[in-house]
């Protein structure tokens, strides 16, 4: 949506969302199968709108990519709705458009998804798409140009905003050449890079039923699912091609000591990115590093960092904390704007905050609003349909277990302050991180 | 996450500016006796529910020197109050597992909560409390905070000051031409007086309405807000409004602006249009959506797809505002390409469009996309609630049903008229961002 529009208004703050999130008692009625070809399908009715959501997750993202050609499961995600092998890339936006659907890709550090959303009385013209789109692109030459052209335009224009500077040079820096460290789009060059030859290969070694999760919540009954089934994904023939899920990534450095980055740019504000690579999500503490997490930066109004240095000191508009919970150790990043003058005091208070988690035990009433916090926002994250035909197919990918809702709540409500302290200490380092700082070299003010 | 979570907010606005051709969940209405009014959207699917405050006062109602002090007084709201210091609410709220926030635009304010619906009760008592109670307590780091918020989302944004600047040049007399954020200067310049005049005075029950959807019981829910909102004093004849009118434009007008931070053109351009329900509103509407309503739209095709020489190019019509504002189009110019070619072409397709009316299915597509697009946002009360509330701040919720009669009878020769009326050269102003050589760039 466009950015101007974004200028109408200005809200107070939108708290931070923790990725992949808890669940209480919101039981949902989840139907699984495993359909002849490998396509793990969940299935959830929902009458009371007549729409239907689905999602095509796929196992295929930078962490496959040779990074010579970063931005290859990007561009292929982008190209599925470019031609197939019976419609043109115009005649596919005009049919979606028609209908009022969407069909969107997205590809994150881990998997590729691709998206529909549908009216009800649409849902098989949606469908049709949907799965042509899926199963059949053509990767038409002429339109692997076009989308070369337009996603290296993009991302030149994102280098306007110093918040994306930032945070590209900080990935690098944490990861280097282990594929997170990588924008998921690539770079110029790597996208030039990119041959057609390469999305064909792309496509054909990841894209099978057998490494695919379909999710579908809505309007639908268990034999209109069956009857969309059976002349779309049900036909979908795996290639037999290795899927490459062996892929060993090369592993992110350990970081000695502080590495300090200064950008200079024409701005008033410092961007300033602070981290190292954190946890996995099957890491065991993952519960408790997200109550912690909470309590130190990831809990909006109620975490430390923004009551002290938003909301005593009036230093920033917002500061936030994150652990990305990635198949592999993800980032962990304390992300902040400051105007350029108080760009030490901010990231000084930063740290004696981030002493603090260490150095003594969080209060019981903190433990307790942490972990209401997390339970009771559970059923937010099924609100609505979309979220919830997202969500389940996150559960799936990252392996939490069937009964996972139900038992999401146990999983939070077991973590003590002990656990805290621990992962406090384990989890938050103030002597071996990355710092990048976008701002104006003439008027930063830095410590030491 | 921040920006992401804004833009969902703003796309949610923008599908209610584009309301569909189906039923609405029914509305039950209340009034109180000092002008409040309390909508309930009873909606019991899952056990959630939105609680919504919207105070009929935006931008458009700062006095002169004073921008900036609906949203400023917005911060303060979270301020605190006597009884509960400041993000007292928003903490609660957390550990009921909801969340809170707000948001100042050109015409109103709003405070929301989301939470399991047996919480609901919670912002009922807080939100009466800051309505009569606000201390204005810290105002200065508060200021300070606002000023960081702007620095972030418009100093250092070239585009978004392409548009500040534009829009200021484009309405030389009415109060949208003030950025909602408001300049740095009068940021600077808002007093505690100024604010706690300006809350006396728009914060009262008649010039404010509640909204409540969800897993929500009217039976259940009135007799607390009457205890909580019924003794406040209603603001009566201090509601004062000063109207302005944007006198005729005199000709085009053409804003340029050189940025170091930019690095691809960008383009703006701006034409004065009638808002919501003027006769016209509707054809513009269905104008907007036929230019720039996805990937098969017609600046896409053209610009983007046909002819390479725009990365994005849209055209949005903002129709539900109190005063009438602009029809904005926008291009930002794919690498090595000219900013006067993509201002040609943005002109040949308006040129196209005056001179051949859109075909029967363009027409009908942008209908189809106005009623899938209300459908999908009653996935969740929040947004259910918030279109309510886009019309109730015009005066009623029931003009929505004006609204979609409006736009089903659009026809294709009123799509070709308004765009021969409006979109013209002596009425519009365009806005050039440049990028300035910097020393290290690369190219």
């Amino acid at each position: 949506m466009n950015k101007r529009i974004a200028m109408l208004a200005f809200g107070l703050f939108t708290m931070c969302a923790v990725w992949c999130i808890p669940s209480p008692s919101c039981a949902l009625d989840i139907k699984k199968e495993k359909l002849p070809n490998g396509l793990t399908v969940l299935y959830v009715e929902r009458h009371e709108l007549p729409i239907v959501m689905a999602t095509m997750l796929i196992k295929a993202s930078p962490l496959q990519e040779n990074a010579e050609k970063g931005g290859t499961a990007y561009i292929t995600s982008k190209m599925l709705s470019e031609g197939t092998e019976t419609r043109k890339a115009t005649d596919i936006s005009r049919e979606i458009d028609f209908i009022g659907a969407s069909l969107d890709t997205a590809v994150n550090d881990d998997f590729t998804t691709v998206s529909l959303s549908v009216l009800k009385k649409d849902v098989d013209k949606g469908f049709d798409l949907f799965s042509d789109c899926v199963l059949h692109p053509s990767f038409p030459a002429d339109e692997l140009v076009r989308k070369k052209e337009l996603l290296k335009g993009s991302l030149k224009q994102k280098e306007e905003d110093p918040s994306f500077v930032a945070s590209k040079e900080f990935a690098r820096d944490i990861f280097e050449d282990f594929s997170y460290g990588r924008l998921v789009e690539g770079t110029l060059q790597s996208i030039g890079a990119i041959e057609r030859a390469d999305v064909l290969n792309f496509y054909g070694s990841f894209y099978r039923p057998e490494n695919a999760i379909l999710t579908v919540v809505g309007d639908l009954s268990r034999e209109e699912l069956d009857k969309l089934l059976n002349r779309s994904f049900a036909l979908w023939k795996t290639t037999g091609a290795d899927n490459g899920s062996t892929v060993d990534p090369k592993l992110p450095p350990v970081l000695k000591g502080p590495r300090v980055e200064v950008i200079d740019r024409d701005v008033t504000q410092a961007s300033i990115l602070f981290g190292y690579v954190g946890i996995a999500r099957d890491n065991p503490d993952y519960y408790a590093v997200q109550v912690m997490n909470y309590i130190f930066g990831g809990g909006g109004f109620s975490s430390r960092l923004m009551k002290v240095i938003r909301d005593e000191m009036g230093l920033t508009y917002s500061i936030n904390s994150f652990f990305a919970a990635t198949k592999y150790p993800g980032r962990f990043k304390v992300e902040v704007q400051t105007k350029n003058e108080s760009a030490g005091r901010v990231i000084d208070e930063m740290l004696k905050q981030m002493r603090l988690m260490k150095a003594e035990s969080i209060s019981n009433q903190e433990l307790q609003d942490a972990k209401d916090y997390l339970i009771g926002s559970f059923p937010r994250r099924l609100e609505t349909v979309r979220k919830t035909a997202d969500f389940i197919a996150a559960v799936q990918y990252y392996r939490l277990g069937d009964d996972y809702i139900d038992r999401y709540k146990d999983y939070v409500a077991k973590v003590t302050k002990e656990d805290v302290l621990r992962v406090a200490r384990k989890y938050l380092d103030d002597e071996n991180y990355v710092l990048v700082i976008v701002g104006n070299k003439k008027k930063l003010v830095l410590s030491k | 996450m921040l920006m992401r979570s804004l833009k969902s907010l703003f796309y949610l606005l923008i599908l209610a500016l584009i309301q569909p051709a189906c039923a609405f969940a029914s509305v039950q209405e209340f009034a109180l006796d000092n002008g409040l009014k309390i909508l309930f959207i009873e909606d019991h699917k899952i056990p959630l529910a939105t609680f919504q405050i919207w105070y009929k006062v935006g931008s458009i109602d700062e006095p002169a020197g004073k921008s900036g002090m609906s949203h400023l007084l917005e911060h303060m709201m979270f301020k605190g109050t006597a009884k509960y210091g400041s993000k007292v609410l928003s903490n609660m709220v957390q550990r009921k597992g909801g969340m809170d926030n707000a948001f100042t635009t050109r015409d109103y304010t709003m405070y929301y909560e989301t939470l399991p619906s047996g919480s609901i009760n919670l912002p009922i008592e807080f939100e009466a409390d800051r309505m009569k109670n606000l201390t204005l307590k810290d105002l200065e780091s508060e200021r300070r905070v606002v000023m960081e918020e702007r620095r972030m989302r418009t100093d250092d944004d070239p585009q978004n000051l392409l548009y500040e600047e534009t829009l200021a040049a484009s309405l030389k007399v009415q109060a949208y031409r003030k950025p909602v954020i408001g300049w740095m200067a009068e940021i600077a310049a808002i007093t505690r007086d100024d604010l706690a005049a300006y809350y006396g005075t728009y914060y009262s029950p008649d010039n404010t309405f509640i909204i409540l959807s969800g897993d929500v019981y009217p039976d259940k829910l009135m007799p607390l807000i009457k205890k909580e909102f019924g003794p406040v004093r209603p603001a009566g004849d201090k509601l004062k409004r000063v109207n302005t009118v944007e006198p005729g434009q005199q000709g085009e007008k053409i804003v340029y602006l050189e940025s170091e931070s930019a690095e691809l053109p960008y383009i703006l351009s701006e034409y004065h249009v009638p808002s919501f329900p003027d006769k016209d509103s509707f054809a513009l509407d269905v104008l907007s959506s036929i230019l720039s309503g996805g990937k098969s739209s017609r600046l896409y095709l053209s610009l983007v797809y046909e002819k390479r020489l725009a990365i994005e190019a849209s055209a949005d019509y903002t129709d539900l505002s109190r005063e009438p504002f602009v029809f904005i189009f926008s291009a930002l110019v794919a690498p090595g390409k000219e900013i006067k070619e993509v201002e040609n072409a943005l002109d040949a397709e308006i040129e196209k469009i005056k001179s051949v009316p859109p075909s029967a299915d363009e027409v009908q597509k942008a209908k189809n996309q106005v009623e899938a697009s209300f459908e999908f946002a009653r996935d969740s009360s929040y947004s259910e609630a918030l279109y309510t509330g886009m019309f109730q701040i015009l005066g009623d919720w029931k003009l929505k049903e004006r609204y979609l009669g409006g736009i089903r009878n659009v026809t294709a020769a009123e799509v070709q008229d308004v765009a021969r009326r409006y979109l013209t050269k002596e009425n519009r102003t365009i806005g050039y961002l440049v990028p300035r050589k910097r020393e290290g760039r690369s190219e």
